[in-house]
């Protein structure tokens, strides 16, 4: 395999691992937010 | 996936959480874990990765003694500074849940710790890839890599530990007290270079073994752990809510149950005294 390849493979699995994750969290954070009352989410 | 559109209230009815937001209306709170600031960090983000793959990949020339490979080095220095960062973080929250002992820190500490992990893991990866092309092997049990993995392995058990079943009073200061002892393997591992010898090469950017990287790599290296400190400050504010919500719930769902327990409880039956406190 190249050292492209190697390279590229770095970039790819560090963005998308970074993406999947911040897509589980954001997903996850909107489906608690529909069981949790309003008062409960206090970021605001 | 189907999700559950109703929000369970202590009384243990349950009220569809289109018409509870609208009832709320803006002061109902948000549906998402979503914030001003996090919109902010979240768009900061995207357009520093995109600039990142553009001077990274693109505009940043090939490095004198590392050639190609030093873009790698753009991934690899970046998240195990925000590995570092992150697990500092969980200590200091460690520190704070033990002399304060209110979930915030506990949580903090926690949600710290996942995103520290993954940074972590991706160190790895990245070490790993660099490593087949410089060293010709993925690995080496050489004293770097070693005590990296004996890091990655500390926290891994971190994680572990809070997902035993127990109160949260014993959970978070059990996982406090390794939040805190775990650190101590950040500055072995980070002087593990310069105490050993070793394959691993010194530090890249604030070592000796670059001193001429200048220009659009030092640019690249630095927009890249700028990038990623501010992806990590969004992920962990999402992540701590998430935490948050993920308790709130748990909460939500023990009063439902007793309410429902009550409500099934013929009207002349006696409370216990156990039940009558537990609301």
């Amino acid at each position: 395999m190249s050292d492209e390849a190697y390279i590229a493979i770095a970039w790819i699995a560090t963005f998308s691992s970074v993406g999947l994750y911040s897509l589980w969290v954001v997903l996850r954070g909107r489906k608690l937010s529909r069981m949790v009352p309003p008062d409960e989410r206090r970021w605001l | 996936m189907t999700v559950d559109n109703t929000i369970p209230t202590p009384t243990g009815s349950a009220t569809p959480s289109g018409s509870a937001a609208s009832a709320g209306g803006g002061a109902g709170g948000p549906m998402s874990t979503s914030s001003t600031a996090t919109r902010v960090l979240g768009t900061i983000s995207l357009v520093g990765i995109a600039a990142l793959v553009l001077f990274g990949l693109v505009l940043s020339p090939p490095d004198a003694k590392l050639g190609e490979t030093v873009r790698i080095l753009y991934m690899h220095v970046p998240t195990v500074s925000t590995a570092y960062l992150a697990f500092v973080i969980t200590a200091v929250a460690s520190v704070m849940y033990l002399w304060k002992r209110t979930e915030f820190w506990d949580l903090l500490a926690a949600s710290s710790a996942e995103i520290g992990v993954l940074f972590f893991a991706l160190t790895i990866l990245n070490g790993m890839l660099w490593g087949k092309i410089t060293w010709g092997v993925f690995w080496r049990w050489e004293p770097r890599l070693t005590t990296t993995a004996v890091l990655m392995l500390t926290y891994i058990g971190y994680l572990a530990v809070r997902q035993i079943p127990n109160d949260t009073r014993t959970r978070g200061t059990v996982s406090a007290v390794i939040g805190i002892m775990a650190i101590i393997n950040i500055p072995i591992t980070h002087k593990a270079v310069d105490w050993w010898r070793g394959l691993h090469q010194e530090r890249t950017i604030f070592g000796t073994v670059n001193p001429e990287m200048r220009g659009l790599q030092l640019f690249s290296a630095y927009l890249g752990l700028t990038v990623f400190m501010v992806l990590f400050a969004w992920l962990l504010i999402h992540r701590f809510r998430v935490a948050w919500l993920t308790e709130r719930a748990a909460d939500v769902g023990v009063d439902a149950a007793i309410a429902e327990r009550r409500a099934e409880r013929p009207s002349g039956a006696v409370t216990t005294p156990a039940e009558g406190g537990a609301s």
